[in-house]
């Protein structure tokens, strides 16, 4: 029967119907579906792992132990477990190992954009590139196969058109019975003292010798012969773009990208005229065909950077003389049309926050539009990933710095250590500090910061929908849990000033802000309150009384989308409030001009 | 009909996600081969939602080349305008008569766009623009939430499929709570485009 599923989805099934036991992951777009759905499989262990890292290294411990594990993560989170990952290429496996990385080409949620398709070549590991759902689904119990077949961790990249798009899926498999193949004592393999890694190195190289024998004869780098004029050698979710520009042309579709079939490649070259190399981000398969002495056209043309779509693959094959016709420049909208950036929610517990920093430290300084001071302010925020990092569009502007997850922490220590005269802030979210804050702090507190270290602790993983973390007590499959306990936990490594405030009390935040910036030491300030996405009832919509507002924008100033100004009319949207839960704009209002609305009052 | 690319945009939290994917199932069960993606930009709200829906004997892409949209399904009338440009010359807009500002309007730096001056941005594409009450039908409903059933029964009356596969596939879709409310929504829409001849 076929169905119409995401990649992600697709992936999660394929895993299951291969037999996996384990399954670990961080959230990160587009790859956080992955783990949700498996984590509904009763009979698959799934969690939420504290960073990527940790993934890899509960992933790879699975393997170990003789079961097969799915570990999946974004791009980036790839970069974290980057560590743990090549130690598998190097030990092996025993238990199948499938690695799912998600590139986000475009950047769509995202601090930047990469080809992860490198950490294959990296780490000398095989790598499968699914081009839609049906080989997200198809592709992973071949993965576990090859990875169990030649002693390796399999690295499956996707990429978000994969992973988020949906397509229909024939669903032949059930789930095989899993493997528990235990653990063995082997120190030569699994102990990688430097004697012991000499060992294993070269049989690194005597695998991919094997793979790429291997790749040769895999059914799915398949040619499929058309018009000989033109040859495309691609993958992944690029190979649709081709198919839609190039219906007629040859292909060599590849679906096993790393180690690449040389023969096939060089067998399909010998049956074109001119090829194209189709491909998303990085000219990784068009270095490799070139490194073979074939020529081909790919990255003069086609972009190095940012997604790829069917307009794209036209244009570029137009500049190319592939395609009759001039190329197009896209169209756009008129530039004046307003942008529609996404916002801190109405009732977000992380408003308050950045309201009261916006007006500390001479942040109205900040007035360029591009973001930049005309001065140095009083007060510099360093931010991290997570929805908060909102908070660096206006009107707030109360973010100085964001590079990757915890990084807040680091860059406030090393612009004190640098000593700017400013006072430094760290802003960081709960399931960010977990990932990667604490040993921040714990730098810290080792060398002498005064910096203050804002935790915004929303109870969840909100940006990527809301997944639960160590901090909340349940875990990925929904059970009871142990919660580590943010305020203990800083206080545990050394840090004497922590402080925890209610995120809707602006007066407490203020106090709590003053006093820790005041203080010559390092200080905490951990500000609670829930997501308000997860607050499921709601009362108390507030409304502004136009007899007492003097229109003196201090609610608008605050972000929030429910409070509108329109037609010179400042007005809260009723359905967008969260009410009773924040009460932000009715606190921080000086003419007192905001409340809930009276009962049977409507407008 | 051989093919029907439908672009849906919005705003984050109008359930233009879980319209598409009905949309989805719909096509599947008229047995097309069907793919869709959506874009969600980086939070939970506020912001552009841009979902594909492609339907035909066979896809590749699951993104519609831009001007080559036969649908456009605009939840508010600012995103109406910013997508305009992905119809088709002479494709279907239909947009349900419905202001969002982004906060920059309400902030002073922007403006936004008057009816006429969407209605004149989506004509320099196709004169057959279709201006729905999806945002007021849905209030007299008493849950604003049915907005995305409003419209895909707007959209239904420009697709030949039958009302009873739509009907079973939201069925599938809903929990049982809601989904008499949901199927009167999408009644409305049926009814506020069924007349509409373009």
């Amino acid at each position: 029967m076929k169905k119409l599923l995401s990649g992600n989805e697709a992936f999660a099934l394929g895993a299951h119907h291969a037999g996996i036991k384990v399954a670990t992951a961080y959230p990160g777009t587009p790859s956080t579906e992955i783990l949700e759905y498996i984590s509904k499989f009763d009979d698959v262990y799934a969690e939420w792992s504290t960073n990527e890292k940790v993934a890899m290294e509960v992933g790879l411990g699975a393997s170990y132990a003789g079961v097969r594990t799915l570990v999946s993560m974004k791009h980036v989170g790839l970069n974290v477990a980057s560590d743990p990952f090549l130690a598998a290429a190097i030990t092996g496996v025993r238990g199948g190992l499938v690695v799912i990385s998600a590139d986000d080409p475009g950047i769509h949620s995202s601090q930047g954009e990469q080809d992860n398709r490198h950490y294959a070549r990296l780490a000398k590991v095989p790598m499968l590139e699914p081009a839609d759902s049906q080989e997200a689904y198809d592709l992973m119990e071949i993965a576990f196969d090859i990875s169990e077949q030649f002693d390796t961790p399999v690295l499956m990249r996707s990429t978000t058109r994969i992973s988020h798009a949906n397509s229909l899926v024939d669903v032949s498999r059930h789930r095989s019975a899993p493997k528990q193949l235990g653990f063995v004592h082997d120190v030569q393999k699994y102990v990688m003292l430097p004697v012991h890694a000499r060992l294993r190195r070269p049989l690194l190289e005597e695998r991919l010798v094997k793979l790429t024998a291997y790749a040769e004869t895999f059914p799915y780098n398949r040619i499929m012969w058309g018009e000989r004029k033109l040859g495309i050698i691609t993958s992944g979710v690029a190979y649709q773009y081709a198919q839609e520009v190039f219906p007629n042309a040859s292909y060599l579709k590849l679906s096993m990208t790393y180690p690449l079939p040389e023969k096939l490649i060089h067998e399909f070259a010998q049956g074109v005229e001119k090829i194209l190399v189709v491909e998303e981000l990085d000219p990784f398969l068009e270095d490799s065909i070139k490194a073979l002495g074939i020529k081909v056209i790919g990255k003069e043309f086609i972009p190095r950077f940012g997604e790829l779509n069917p307009f794209v693959v036209e244009q570029a094959a137009r500049r190319a003389g592939l395609l009759p016709g001039a190329p197009v420049q896209p169209s756009a909208p008129p530039q004046w049309l307003p942008a529609r950036p996404p916002l801190l929610c109405p009732g977000c517990p992380h408003t308050s926050l950045f309201f009261v920093l916006s007006t500390m430290g001479q942040r109205a300084k900040i007035l360029d539009a591009s973001g930049k001071s005309q001065g140095e302010t009083k007060m510099v925020i360093t931010g991290d990933i997570g929805c908060y990092t909102l908070a660096t569009y206006p009107p707030l502007r109360a973010m100085d710095t964001t590079a990757c997850m915890g990084a807040s922490i680091g860059h406030a220590l090393g612009k004190e250590k640098a000593g700017i005269s400013s006072k430094v802030v760290a802003v960081i979210g709960d399931s960010t500090f977990l990932h990667s804050g604490i040993t921040g702090v714990v730098d810290g507190v080792y060398n002498q910061s005064q910096a203050t270290i804002v935790i915004l602790d929303n109870g969840t993983t909100a940006m990527t929908g809301h997944q639960h973390h160590p901090g909340t007590g349940v875990s990925a499959q929904g059970k009871k849990t142990k919660a580590v306990k943010l305020e203990r936990l800083v206080k545990g490594i050394g840090v004497d000033d922590v402080k925890v405030v209610n995120a809707f009390d602006v007066k407490a935040i203020r106090a709590a802000m003053k006093s820790s910036l005041d203080n010559p030491s390092l200080s905490v300030v951990i500000v609670r309150g829930e997501c308000a996405v997860l607050v499921k009832t709601r009362s108390g919509a507030r409304a502004v009384d136009v007899e007492k507002c003097d229109d003196c924008g201090t609610c608008i100033k605050i972000g929030c989308p429910a409070i509108q100004k329109f037609d010179d009319r400042v007005f809260i949207d009723a359905t967008l409030c969260a009410g009773d839960i924040c009460t932000v704009c009715e606190q921080l209002c000086p003419k007192k001009a905001i409340g809930p609305v009276a009962p049977g009052d409507k407008s | 009909m051989d093919k029907q690319d439908i672009l849906m945009v919005g705003v984050g939290g109008q359930g233009t996600i879980l319209a598409s994917d009905i949309l989805g199932d719909v096509a599947l069960a008229a047995s097309y081969d069907v793919k869709k993606t959506d874009t969600l930009g980086m939070a939970q709200r506020g912001g552009s939602v841009i979902s594909h829906v492609r339907l035909a004997k066979k896809v590749w892409s699951p993104m519609i080349k831009e001007g080559e949209v036969d649908i456009l399904l605009a939840f508010e009338k600012l995103e109406a305008a910013r997508w305009a440009h992905f119809l088709k010359p002479g494709g279907l807009a239909l947009v349900n008569n419905h202001a969002n500002p982004p906060l920059s309007v309400s902030l002073g730096t922007h403006r936004y766009p008057n009816d006429n001056e969407v209605r004149e941005i989506l004509k320099q594409r196709t004169d057959k623009i279709c201006l729905v009450e999806g945002t007021a039908s849905a209030k007299e409903m008493g849950d604003v939430r049915t907005l995305n059933l409003f419209m895909l029964g707007c959209i239904s009356n420009f697709m030949s499929i039958k009302p009873n596969v739509w009907q079973k596939c939201i069925a599938e879709r809903l929990p049982a709570k809601i989904l008499q409310l949901n199927l009167k929504a999408f009644e409305q829409g049926r009814k506020e485009t069924s007349h509409v001849n373009l």
